[in-house]
């Protein structure tokens, strides 16, 4: 019986052996001719294949990439520029650096502080429900809270927020692949530069309606009224259509808008606590003085007003 | 099937759904509801491109003259339904779901343009060329009103290299619920006679068939009684069938020819038009009076006095609701149209357009949708389906965007007739993900 | 207006009665006339094999959606419990209870789960399971037990009408003379023969694809192409050598070709979508199952059919699409 089970056991390792000589042979005498230089550059990509270098594909991408001059144009936004520098070297070609971006959702529309109007009972999908009223919120310009673009990333860098029904980015984890972008029927989200030290302020609205009909619908909604230009020294800031918007290049991140901004709408990411806390505790200081000013006013205007009638009162008819 | 061959009835040959029939307002006659205090009118309720507004606020404005003027060929006249001040101008929520711009009117008085005729005579005689029948329909703003709203002058000019020898005319009305065409063919027969005559000299055909779905034996007989008056007019009963009312399975059964993928009623010698339509476009040549009104059923199974409303363009539904008898304590859904394909409203400011047949009220209790299941590929989808579609394939393709495989296997022929959702076993919301790969393809096409 | 927002979804706004959970349990409804014949001839037993299977299958089930595949609970749509009765009904009914547990848990555990669930899987998971046991614990699988009416003794076993059949045509007995040992058509029909818990009684069988014909949760095209391919498959080789094959009814009559034809094939997501293909699909199974009865050691060939022609399913899809309104050309 032992014998018979070594003959076995030998019998099947021949086989096997022989098997894989052949099949080496042949992989070698078929191989396609090609470029060594694309292997090796295939081999630095991240090899996700997520399209965000504008290619189907991480292999069309070494493709492109190879048969380039220059290599100037081309990023790979998830490899970034570790992996453009490998590729550089492997290619004897120089790149250009740049700066890594970051998916940004510009809507503040929280479910609590968005109008309820309809209850929306159809298949759970951002596009499909924008057809029909939007959705359950208010402001038919703003944030749908199906999902789509949670379903839509491949790199597992957003997830809904429960409580206010808004799509949250994972900065460390996101690629700026564009996957998100181009899922949202409303185009809210945005590709923004991440930012020395993470740090970026946007404003979260893209509702272009006027100021009276946006607040209607959404507490927050941005009315243009243009506090946040007058504040900002960089003028980094315009407001077009009743909507404003920040320009990443001239942004100087000081915060001031922050401070002058009635709604609250614009946000900051990146900064420290301490510094956001002081932040809000000025806007809250500034809210209040003006609250407080707005009700001397108004005595005094009452005061005037009464001291005017008994004027009036005292004059003896004629 | 017996029963259909004893009966005569003709029937389409591919899928089909059997949703209850549930015509709870057959009986209603129509009653003309009061006016309006004010009517908002969109100036977009047809398809192709808005009209051009011509009044502005504070105008005075009788009852059939024109507002709105029509922006190019396919696009439409919109008039004024009732007489009053032209209020705001503005960007109203409509049926659709979508904001249009709509012209509101402040009712005052009745007075109408004195070019309209009010008698309620026939008027047999039909003394206008083919090239003036065009043009009177043209002028009075009519559109296809069995809920696609298509510009009418358009379908009466046969297109170029197609010959058509038969006009069709669409009294179906297979969507549940609905009884608006059911009440005009009844109460109007002979005006609807005409009206087909009118088309038929407008098209030069001499053979017109009217099909008409079994459950409305009564207008069948009706119309049958009165045919031999009028020549080259054929009444055909149909079996009772979801989608015998759309136009593709309606010439199949009539005439056994299929409409080729892509193509038009025009290239299987065929134009169609619903019966609604055939009677404005009778109002419009006989009487000059421009599309204003129409017929519209307020239904459910909670609503106090299912009625047939005559109602002018504009009127908010909450005034068709209150006649119907109130707004039942229990609605959880108004949908505007038929159960299969009508929409889902959100507000009771919604003014009804040219196109609304029907208001139904549902219920909250059958307002949700049930349980989604996985699909357990039983293949109920692809057998109901009336264009020889896979549902669950095209709906599954359209969801993960492979959109060229989805357009290869036929996903534009979709008539969107809700069957699949409607036997889906599972619950899956199968249409829903069609409509948005055949929208996702259109975007595409168009950038 | 109340206060109640109103509800908006896309069209349509209704939808037809039948459900998933509606027609799981019509299929279990239709299954019961057999199982209730089952406890007759059989005793408690059948019942207690219907259980233990019944049970597991939802356990395994249950376990894997819920703690492997983080997913909610999927039992309370009933396939579940279909997947484990129709595996008890392919087995003996003195099955001990553990090659039962095991057989469940291939059933549901590879034949369902595997692949994602209810709808994914293209193989029948209550014949995976039955397969699997047949092959894995023949002995047991094959020993039937006597129906209580004609046993002398309790605790007697033997081979079904078919495996008495096979070996006796193997051993060269012309088939005429077999056939007087065994039971008659009237006995065969109505289910007083030995075999697997479900498979006898092709009276309580129809019974059942009447009440489902008449739900509408199945059509007839699977159940009678498949009956019919097999008595004309089979008659064929009777009308050739009567000596060497069994006549048309008796093949009918015995084995799992009843249940097989009502219950097995017609499994919505293991057959094809189009009546066409369903057609093919019967036909091809009533061919293999007379190849295997006739031509092959083993006495019963439908499990092993089904098995294969499930795995065609897609290929018959792909060739059986439904013609598109439009494609005719005009002939007016």
């Amino acid at each position: 019986m032992n014998q018979e089970l070594i003959y076995t056991v030998l019998l099947l390792v021949a086989l096997g052996a022989l098997a894989a000589i052949i099949l080496y042979w042949v992989s070698q005498k078929f191989k396609v001719q090609e470029n060594p230089k694309l292997e090796q550059v295939l081999e630095a990509l991240p090899n996700t294949n997520c399209g965000g270098c504008g290619f189907p594909g991480c292999s069309a991408f070494a493709d492109a990439l190879v048969n380039a001059d220059d290599l100037a144009p081309y990023n790979c936004p998830v490899g970034g520029n570790e992996v453009m520098k490998e590729v550089g070297e492997i290619l004897g070609k120089a790149i250009e650096e740049k700066d890594p971006f970051v998916a940004v959702v510009k809507c503040a529309g929280a479910i609590h502080v968005r109008v309820h109007h309809t209850t929306y009972d159809g298949a759970a999908n951002c596009s499909i429900a924008s057809n029909l009223y939007s959705g359950e919120r208010g402001c038919s310009d703003g944030c749908v809270g199906l999902g789509e673009c949670v379903e839509a990333c491949t790199f597992d860098a957003m997830y809904m927020d429960e409580t206010t029904g808004l799509p949250v980015v994972i900065e460390d984890k996101c690629t700026s692949c564009n996957a998100c972008v181009t899922a949202c029927p409303k185009d809210i989200i945005e590709l923004w530069p991440k930012g020395k030290r993470d740090k970026k302020i946007y404003i979260a609205c893209v509702n272009e309606e006027k100021g009276g009909t946006a607040r209607k619908e959404c507490s927050m909604a941005c009315s243009g009224c243009a506090k946040c230009v007058d504040e900002c020294k960089y003028d980094a800031i315009t407001v077009e259509n009743d909507l404003a918007k920040i320009d990443y290049d001239l942004c100087k991140l000081c915060g001031k808008c922050i401070v002058a901004c009635d709604v609250g709408n614009i946000v900051s990411t990146g900064f420290k606590p301490e510094m956001i806390n002081t932040l809000a505790e000025k806007r809250e200081k500034r809210l209040e003085k003006e609250k407080e000013a707005k009700r001397l006013e108004r005595e005094k205007a009452k005061e005037v007003a009464e001291a005017e009638k008994e004027n009036v009162s005292d004059k003896p008819e004629s | 099937m017996l029963l259909d061959f004893m009966k005569g009835l003709k029937h389409f040959h591919k899928g089909g759904v059997h949703p209850h029939e549930n015509k709870l307002s057959a009986e209603a006659p129509i009653k003309e509801l009061p006016l309006p205090k004010s009517v908002v009118i969109p100036i977009t309720q047809h398809i192709g491109a808005p009209a051009k507004v011509v009044v502005e606020r504070g105008d005075t404005v009788k009852v059939g003259q024109i507002i709105a003027v029509h922006e190019g060929f396919v696009s439409s006249n919109i008039h004024a339904s009732v007489s009053g001040k032209v209020g705001k101008i503005d960007k109203v929520m409509d049926s659709t779901g979508f904001k249009k711009m709509s012209i509101s009117i402040r009712t005052k008085d009745d007075i109408w343009e004195d070019s309209i005729d009010r008698t309620p005579d026939l008027v047999k005689d039909i003394p206008y060329t083919p090239e003036e029948i065009v043009k009177k329909i043209m002028e009075a703003g009519v559109v296809g009103m069995g809920g696609a709203a298509f510009p009418s002058h358009v379908k009466l000019s046969i297109p170029e290299g197609k010959h058509v020898d038969y006009l069709i005319v669409n009294g179906v009305e297979c969507e549940p619920y609905l009884t608006a065409d059911h009440r005009v063919m009844l109460e109007k027969p002979h005006e609807i006679m005409v009206g087909t005559q009118i088309l038929m000299k407008a098209l030069g055909v001499d053979k017109a068939i009217i099909g008409i779905e079994a459950n409305k034996w009564d207008a069948i007989e009706g119309l049958k009684k009165i045919a031999p008056e009028y020549p080259g007019i054929e009444v055909q009963g149909l079996r009772v069938m979801y989608p015998q009312g759309g136009e593709k399975q309606l010439i199949e059964a009539l005439l056994g020819r299929e409409v080729p993928s892509g193509g038009l009623p025009a290239d299987a010698g065929c134009i169609v038009h619903n019966v609604g339509t055939i009677y404005s476009m009778y109002m419009a040549v006989q009487k000059n009076r421009p599309l204003i009104e129409r017929v519209v059923t307020v239904t459910g199974k909670s609503v106090k006095e299912p009625s047939n409303l005559l109602v002018r363009i504009g009127t908010p539904i909450s005034d068709l609701i209150e006649a119907a008898g109130g707004l039942p304590e229990d609605t959880g859904k108004i949908i505007s149209g038929g159960p299969m394909m009508g929409k889902a409203l959100n507000e009771l400011d919604i003014p009804i357009a040219k196109a609304t047949s029907g208001l139904l009220l549902i219920p909250e209790e059958r307002s949700k949708r049930q349980e989604v299941y996985n699909c357990v590929k039983c293949g109920k989808c692809v057998e109901v389906c009336p264009m020889g579609l896979q549902p669950v394939e095209l709906s599954l393709l359209s969801k993960n965007k492979n959109l060229e495989t989805a357009q290869a296997h036929g996903i534009l022929d979709c008539i969107e007739c809700g069957s699949c959702s409607f036997i889906c076993p599972s619950n899956r919301p199968i249409l829903d993900y069609i409509r948005y790969g055949k929208s996702n393809i259109r975007k595409a096409k168009a950038s | 207006m109340s206060t109640d927002l109103l509800t908006v979804s896309p069209s349509p706004h209704v939808h037809v009665e039948l459900t998933v959970p509606q027609v799981m349990r019509s299929v279990i409804f239709a299954m019961l006339p057999a199982l209730g014949f089952s406890i007759y001839t059989f005793g408690i037993d059948a019942l207690f094999v219907t259980l233990v299977a019944v049970i597991s299958a939802m356990l395994f089930e249950n376990i894997i959606s819920v703690y492997l595949l983080k997913q909610k609970a999927s039992i309370y749509d009933g396939s579940a419990v279909i997947t484990g009765m129709l595996l008890a009904f392919n087995v003996p009914s003195n099955l001990p209870w553990h090659i039962i547990l095991i057989g469940s848990a291939v059933a549901v555990g590879i034949g369902k789960m595997s692949f994602g669930g209810l709808g994914n899987n293209p193989f029948n998971p209550a014949l995976v399971g039955r397969v699997f046991l047949l092959i894995s614990f023949p002995v047991q699988m094959t020993n039937w037990p006597v129906p209580i009416m004609d046993a002398a003794v309790d605790g007697m076993t033997g081979a079904t009408a078919l495996g008495h059949l096979k070996e006796g045509i193997m051993q060269g007995i012309p088939v005429s003379a077999l056939m007087t040992e065994m039971p008659s058509y009237r006995e065969l029909f109505f289910g007083f023969q030995g075999g697997s818990v479900g498979e006898m009684s092709a009276f309580a069988l129809i019974i059942g694809l009447i009440y489902m014909l008449t739900k509408r949760v199945i059509t007839w095209h699977i159940p009678i192409t498949m009956i019919l391919t097999v008595f004309i498959f089979s008659g064929i080789f009777w009308l050739i050598d009567p000596e060497l094959y069994a006549n048309p009814f008796f093949h009918v009559l015995t084995g799992g070709v009843m249940l097989g034809a009502i219950f097995m094939a017609t499994d919505y997501v293991t057959s094809p979508f189009t009546h066409k293909g369903m057609i093919i699909f019967a036909i091809g199974i009533g061919l293999i199952t007379v190849l295997i009865r006739l031509f092959g050691n083993y006495p019963e060939g439908v499990s092993f059919a089904i098995l294969i022609m499930n795995a065609f399913v897609p290929l018959i899809n792909k060739y059986t699409r439904p013609v598109k309104f439009g494609a005719k050309p005009i002939k007016s």
